[in-house]
């Protein structure tokens, strides 16, 4: 049978594993696709690329589809997100020096508590902190901005800064951030050259980050839904596959080929098995869920998270919170992954809409068909967010 | 008014937002009297490109004055990019799409005040083309607001150019390392066959030639499993 080609554009990070795994466990031929991986450098590559359509579908930072329903990028045709492909897989690291500062303090470095991280760095940081972000619209920044607001930065207080996450530990080497928030295995890459300590994973300030997507053009996606079905399958697929136990260490392999990452496979593994190596003279922390590709209906793209996000984007550049959410909403489309992931058993929830923030545990909730659990969702300051009535 | 940076090549339209705000790049706003008339002498414009390789930059500048005098600078220190770029002012900043520093940019282009929306587009849709191009060139363009569409294409156009050239380089040397890597492994499938069957070169080539034809294969993919398979029948 002769497969279908799709180019899919990726950006070296661990969460690029359901797009490597479905092509190389097979997941992607099964359904009768063949996949192009494309290593990509930039987030903006992605994007143009894709408006451009130059590759078929994208694995993209999940606020980025949101800034571009509010006309906050380039005009290019509409991005819809079709599923989540990962939640978490980011950590927040301290320079040496504020390292430094923190453990005068007594800070313990437990990799868990955000509200004593947070405090602890309020303390130690009398003025400006320099904060590194992958991009203007990542979870990345959502996470270091509610957490630090939180904790009593006022935001006149933070640079929240774009780095490309392979010129993190650069950066900051370079004396020019004073932390960052990136997705592994970069974050360990600065851990690793002795340049920074890890000080939270971004699970410990939102239990379930949203974190990348798949974002295809609405245009394309309508026009070929067979193609777009079979890749929703393939990448669901490969992703419960990588939360069965005992495969991330596989994972980690393959992800780490030079074709991929291209770095040590024990860096990759750090992430993937939540085993976090938090000093560069070796203190281990065990961050468990630190990265969830499937497990607990991590890929349904809620449209109250939509919602979540273009309402802090919004608020954060003074446009009308009501419009910008509802735009948001009608780009994440749970239409299609009920339609497209229903015949592969995948639970379907009764509703495409929660209140966020409300689990402070996994939960059973009834599905479509019997059953299905939830993931704790909470963060750690016990916000909740109650999105706007469907219309 | 402020003069405003737009993504071009990323859609035809301008990521809009202003160049001031945080990180200060305030361009001084006035409207050029050859920009609102088309008429008469126009203001030389500033172009920055972004490019850590000099023998990749200078044939972009090389092709940039065939099209126009203008004031083109060259970055190639990439650490504090935002400053650097807010000291030139360009009008126009090329890079390559792939680039990891144009999400930098992006920032800068969407830096603005609370209230401020972004704002219209520079090139229309019929300029799709244009822009598609330039991302298969793998340019990229920032253009500040108000520039006129005429005065943006040739300069673009000139850079696709140079771009298209040093992909045509690149698939070149790749092509050419590939050929070499191929030769070698053919060398070495042919000196196992000579050893194994006792045949001499000609014929060795002939039989992995016969095989690669008889299974629709590449030659050299022929060789490649012979190889590999050798390794594991002689691994000790």
């Amino acid at each position: 049978m002769a497969l279908t080609r799709m180019r899919l554009g990726y950006v070296p990070l661990i969460d690029a594993a359901p797009l490597v795994i479905a092509r190389e466990m097979g997941f992607a031929a099964e359904e009768g696709l063949e996949f192009d991986l494309l290593r990509l450098t930039a987030w903006a590559q992605s994007r143009d690329m894709l408006g451009a359509g130059v590759i078929d579908a994208a694995h993209m930072l999940v606020p980025m589809p949101i800034g571009q329903a509010l006309g906050l990028g380039p005009r290019l045709p509409e991005f819809d997100l079709l599923m989540f492909l990962s939640h978490g897989g980011e950590a927040i690291a301290v320079s040496n020096e504020i390292a430094a500062r923190l453990r005068a303090e007594g800070h313990e470095f437990d990799f868990s508590d955000a509200r004593a991280a947070g405090e602890a760095l309020g303390k130690v940081v009398p003025d400006r902190l320099r904060v590194g972000v992958p991009f203007a619209f990542s979870t990345h920044l959502e996470l270091v901005g509610h957490w630090l607001e939180t904790c009593g930065f006022a935001s006149e207080r933070l640079d929240l800064v774009t780095v490309p996450p392979p010129q993190m530990a650069d950066a900051m080497a370079a004396g020019e951030l004073d932390a960052f928030c990136v997705g592994e295995p970069w974050a360990s890459f600065a851990v690793e050259r002795g340049i920074a300590t890890l000080i939270l994973p971004g699970t410990a300030i939102w239990a379930a980050p949203p974190e990348k997507g798949l974002v295809l053009r609405r245009d394309m996606a309508e026009a070929r839904p067979d193609e777009t079905g079979a890749l929703m399958r393939a990448l669901w697929r490969a992703g419960r596959w990588l939360d069965e136990p005992g495969h991330r260490s596989t994972a980690a392999e393959i992800l780490s080929r030079g074709e991929y990452l291209d770095l040590p496979s024990e860096l990759a593994e750090r992430g993937l098995s939540g085993k976090m190596m938090v000093t560069p003279s070796g203190d281990l922390r065990e961050a468990p869920d630190f990265i969830a590709f499937n497990a607990g209906g991590a890929s349904f793209p809620w449209k109250s998270l939509a919602a979540l996000i273009a309402a802090k984007i919004a608020s954060r550049r003074g446009l009308p919170l009501g419009p910008a959410m509802e735009r948001a909403m009608g780009h994440f489309r749970t239409d299609l992954y009920r339609q497209h992931l229903r015949p592969a058993g995948a639970p379907l929830p009764g509703a495409s809409m929660r209140l966020e923030g409300s689990l402070a545990q996994d939960r059973t909730v009834p599905a479509e068909k019997g059953q299905m659990v939830l993931r704790a969702d909470a963060f750690f300051d016990g916000f909740t967010f109650e999105p706007p009535e469907a219309t | 008014m402020r003069k405003r940076l737009h993504n071009i090549a990323a859609g035809l339209t301008p990521l809009a937002g202003s160049l001031a705000g945080r990180h200060c790049l305030a361009v001084p706003g006035n409207v050029r009297a050859g920009e609102t008339t088309g008429q008469g002498m126009e203001k030389r414009l500033s172009i920055v490109i972004v490019e850590p390789d000099k023998e990749r930059a200078l044939p972009i500048v090389d092709g940039l004055r065939e099209v126009g005098d203008h004031d083109i600078r060259i970055i190639s220190e990439e650490t504090g990019l935002a400053r650097q770029i807010a000291e030139y002012r360009p009008d126009v900043v090329l890079i390559d799409l792939a680039n990891p520093s144009r999400d930098i940019l992006e920032e800068l282009a969407l830096a603005s005040g609370p209230t401020e929306r972004p704002v219209a587009m520079f090139v229309d849709r019929s300029d799709e083309q244009l822009t598609r191009a330039a991302i298969e060139a793998g340019v990229s363009a920032y253009v500040v607001d108000g520039l006129r569409p005429d005065r943006i294409k040739p300069i673009l156009d000139a850079a696709i150019a140079r771009f298209h050239m040093f992909q045509r380089m690149r698939s070149e040397l790749a092509a050419t390392r590939a050929a070499l890597e191929e030769r070698k492994i053919i060398d070495r499938a042919k000196a196992v066959l000579m050893k194994a069957r006792g045949i001499d070169e000609e014929a060795a080539y002939a039989l992995l030639r016969k095989t690669a034809m008889d299974q629709g294969k590449r030659v050299a993919d022929i060789a490649q499993q012979l190889v590999m398979a050798a390794g594991l029948l002689t691994w000790r």
